[in-house]
């Protein structure tokens, strides 16, 4: 049992871009289910969406990544906007049911083969989508220390990431303690009430999808850059539901909840998996095998949702108050 | 009324039970379907020498068609099949009639024939989702090789009996709902765990024929009884709210499916009995006998399960909390022994939705998720909690579905559904059977 490989696993994968890209949908979650109390289960189709139009603008149209960020901002705008006009007047149950359709259904449009010239049908598309980024990258060589390596591109997304997540939590945190913020808020708590005040509850529920669904799209730009390639089967609506347990292990409603979340969350579940592929290795456990691993990550991801929101559902770090999560 | 009823429901049960039985004598053990039909010029000529190959579940057969333009491919089993044709191999100056007509993927479950027939000249584009049929001279290789009319009365019983399915989950699914106001988002593992069930009484050496009700009696109570003994009524009386409660489904759903997937692996299983079963021509319908009974025996169950609704007094007490489960409790009814009965019916008829998906098609570890959405958008087309709205919702989603795939590629078809449930709620929220008052 290599114990110290075990942990660096950990940490690398606990503060890098798999915690990035999960981070930024579980912050934009947080902005439309733990400030504004919408049950988007669809935060994967954002996802999709940036990475996709990176995918498009790039590989396909050969054009610049600069101008894949602004298109995949755009398209998240189009995509909330679609998703929110049916559904948002509606009950909760109504918008978690149209949002995982939702994602469902880019999903298999994507994969389609009727769109296969365009989007890569299963396969997706794969290249050298971050080039532009990777030539501004200033770092001389990998990234080096006793128990983290990255070679020099992922350091350098790693770095970017990390300050757009900066950049974006201090964003929140000024719309939040904004009296926007406030009626969001107010509107999570009792929609009537704000409604009596005068305020338009479905502008602001709308506000909080576009601005939620924008941040879940940067990080679907992130997720086509670091990893060069964009398939549709990587979008599924686990990648949602993964994003909801770190949100909810960190505490909804709480501007550093997802951040919290996202580290714990990759370190605990990083370390599990390697102990387990380690022990397995090591024959300790003959009833299982190593492609197990991943089944039982799962499993672990799902017992985790279900006994945060039955014995802690305001996380680690939330307030029990701020959150009652009773709403029907 | 009173009087006549037990007599009534003991008929019911001798019909089911009879229909079960009925299901070994009309059946045959068979090898697996086969894909069939021919390559054609335009002007009627066979073309040989064409290499076609299927995928199904990994497995990859070829073949090319012989002097007289025909092929068959033999399948090892149903499901899903991956069928591409090489069009590197086909004659100079002919083509498919459109792109994308070289691989497409097909749903079979009994013999499939297929007719391909070639045009000059390079191909058309192919439609994009969602844009009208083409147009009739590049007419596309059509199933049976039969009119328009002869696909539509086929793909309209695939609609009936996909509808069927669904309305055997969805009624669950409404029951649930209505009576406890949860969207329970593990109801396809339901479907799942009883098709799972069934396979492991059928592996002990049970004939399916009788695990199948076994099975369904066994996931009644394991996964609905004791799961709202063990997980809902505590959490009710925890006064967890309805979104936290959401939440749990969720995570249940990924649990069971993962714990399925570590226990029977990813690979599609099959039960040892009608495997594969020859299709019954009817007309320009095929149908397996198979499938035909179970049909039958669903729309029975239903019927039942409707008329206990409407008659019995736990059906009057379902119904009284549905609408207001405060005010039911102020009557005396026993809300909680409601919901248990809720629970266990919601699971049997899901386990029976599992066994019948098994029986047709494969049994894996996700069925029961790909079905959920369907499942939803049939219960939102319907009218959320209603009874009769899940199933008129079910059969119009099942219809919808195999019908969609004449203008639509096949691929696409549950995007058809799930975009259909999309504008039905911008237009009649509660649905076509649901209240008003439901939705707010």
């Amino acid at each position: 049992m290599d114990f110290g490989f075990v942990l660096s696993q950990s940490v690398t994968q606990a503060i890098g871009i798999t915690a990035i890209l999960y981070g930024l949908a579980a912050m934009g979650l947080n902005i439309q289910f733990g400030y504004a109390g919408l049950l988007n289960f669809g935060q994967v189709a954002f996802v999709a969406v940036g990475a996709y139009s990176v995918g498009v603008i790039v590989m396909t149209l050969q054009l610049s990544l600069w101008l894949a960020i602004p298109v995949a901002i755009l398209a998240a705008i189009a995509l909330a906007l679609v998703l929110g006009i049916p559904t948002l007047r509606l009950r909760a149950d109504y918008l978690a049911i149209v949002t995982i359709a939702t994602s469902e259904i880019l999903r298999m449009v994507v994969r389609s083969s009727a769109l296969e010239q365009w989007l890569g049908g299963t396969s997706g598309l794969t290249g050298k989508m971050g080039k532009e980024f990777h030539a501004l990258n200033p770092l001389p060589a990998d990234f080096r220390l006793p128990f983290l390596t990255w070679t020099r591109q992922d350091a350098w997304v790693v770095i970017v990431g990390w300050l757009v997540i900066a950049l974006l939590v201090l964003v929140t945190w000024l719309l939040v303690s904004s009296p926007w913020g406030r009626v969001l808020k107010g509107i999570r708590e009792d929609e009537l009430a704000v409604t009596a005040l005068g305020k338009n509850a479905y502008l602001y529920k709308m506000q909080a999808l576009i601005i939620g669904g924008v941040i879940g799209a940067i990080g679907g730009v992130f997720w086509a850059v670091a990893k060069g390639s964009v398939q549709p089967d990587g979008f599924v609506p686990d990648v949602t539901f993964f994003a909801y347990t770190i949100l909810l292990l960190g505490g909804a409603a709480r501007i550093l909840g997802p951040i919290a979340g996202t580290i714990i969350f990759w370190f605990l579940l990083t370390f599990f998996g390697e102990f387990l592929t380690q022990a397995i290795t090591a024959g300790w456990l003959p009833f299982l095998d190593i492609t197990d691993v991943a089944a039982i990550r799962f499993i672990l991801v799902g017992l985790g949702l279900m006994l945060l929101m039955v014995w802690r559902p305001q996380g680690i770090f939330g307030d029990r108050r701020e959150l009652a999560l009773d709403g029907r | 009324m009173v009087r006549v009823r037990p007599a009534v429901r003991a008929l019911l049960i001798a019909t089911v039970a009879a229909l079960w039985a009925l299901v070994p004598s009309v059946a045959q053990a068979a090898d697996g379907p086969k894909i069939y039909g021919a390559v054609t010029a335009p002007d009627g000529k066979p073309v040989a020498g064409v290499a076609i190959s299927a995928t199904v579940h990994g497995t990859q057969l070829s073949t090319t068609t012989g002097p007289d333009g025909a092929f068959e491919i033999l399948l090892p089993e149903t499901g899903l099949v991956d069928l591409a044709i090489d069009t590197t191999t086909l004659p100079n100056g002919l083509s498919l009639a459109k792109v994308g007509d070289d691989k497409r993927t097909l749903t079979v479950i009994s013999d499939k024939r297929l007719s391909v027939k070639l045009t000059a000249g390079t191909p058309t584009q192919a439609p994009t989702p969602g844009a009208s049929a083409p147009a009739a001279p590049n007419a596309p290789p059509t199933n049976e090789g039969s009119p328009m009319l002869g696909q539509v009365a086929q793909l309209t019983v695939d609609g009936i009996l996909l509808g069927i399915v669904i309305a055997l989950g969805a009624l669950g699914l409404n029951l649930i709902f209505g009576t406890t106001g949860l969207t329970n988002f593990s109801h396809g593992e339901l479907l799942t765990l009883g098709a799972f069930t069934a396979l492991v009484l059928n592996r002990l050496g049970i004939t399916i024929v009788v695990a199948a009700p076994i099975a369904i009696v066994i996931s009644a109570f394991l996964f609905g009884w004791v799961q709202n003994r063990v997980l809902w009524r505590p959490l009710r009386k925890r006064r967890t709210g309805l979104i936290p409660s959401m939440i749990v489904t969720i995570g249940l759903a990924i649990v069971l499916r993962y714990s399925i997937l570590l226990v029977f692996g990813g690979d599609s299983q099959r039960y040892l009995q009608f495997a594969a079963q020859q299709g019954l021509q009817i007309g320009p319908v095929s149908i397996t006998p198979k499938a035909a009974i179970l049909a039958v025996c669903a729309i029975v169950t239903m019927a039942i399960v409707v008329a206990w609704l409407q008659r019995s007094r736990i059906g009057k007490a379902t119904r009284a909390v549905s609408d207001n489960p405060a005010l039911a409790s102020a009557t005396g009814i026993d809300v909680e022994r409601v919901i248990s009965v809720v629970w266990t019916l919601g699971a049997g008829l899901a386990a029976f939705a599992g066994v019948y998906m098994g029986m047709t098609q494969d049994v894996y570890w996700n069925m029961g998720q790909r079905l959920l959405l369907v499942m939803f958008a049939a219960v939102v087309l319907g009218g959320l909690g209603t009874i009769y709205g899940a199933l008129i919702g079910s059969l119009l989603v099942g219809l919808f579905i195999q019908l969609s795939t004449l203008v639509i590629p096949s691929e696409m078809k549950t995007v058809g559904a799930l975009f259909v449930m999309i504008v039905i709620l911008l237009i009649r929220p509660q649905g076509i059977l649901g209240r008003r008052e439901r939705v707010g």
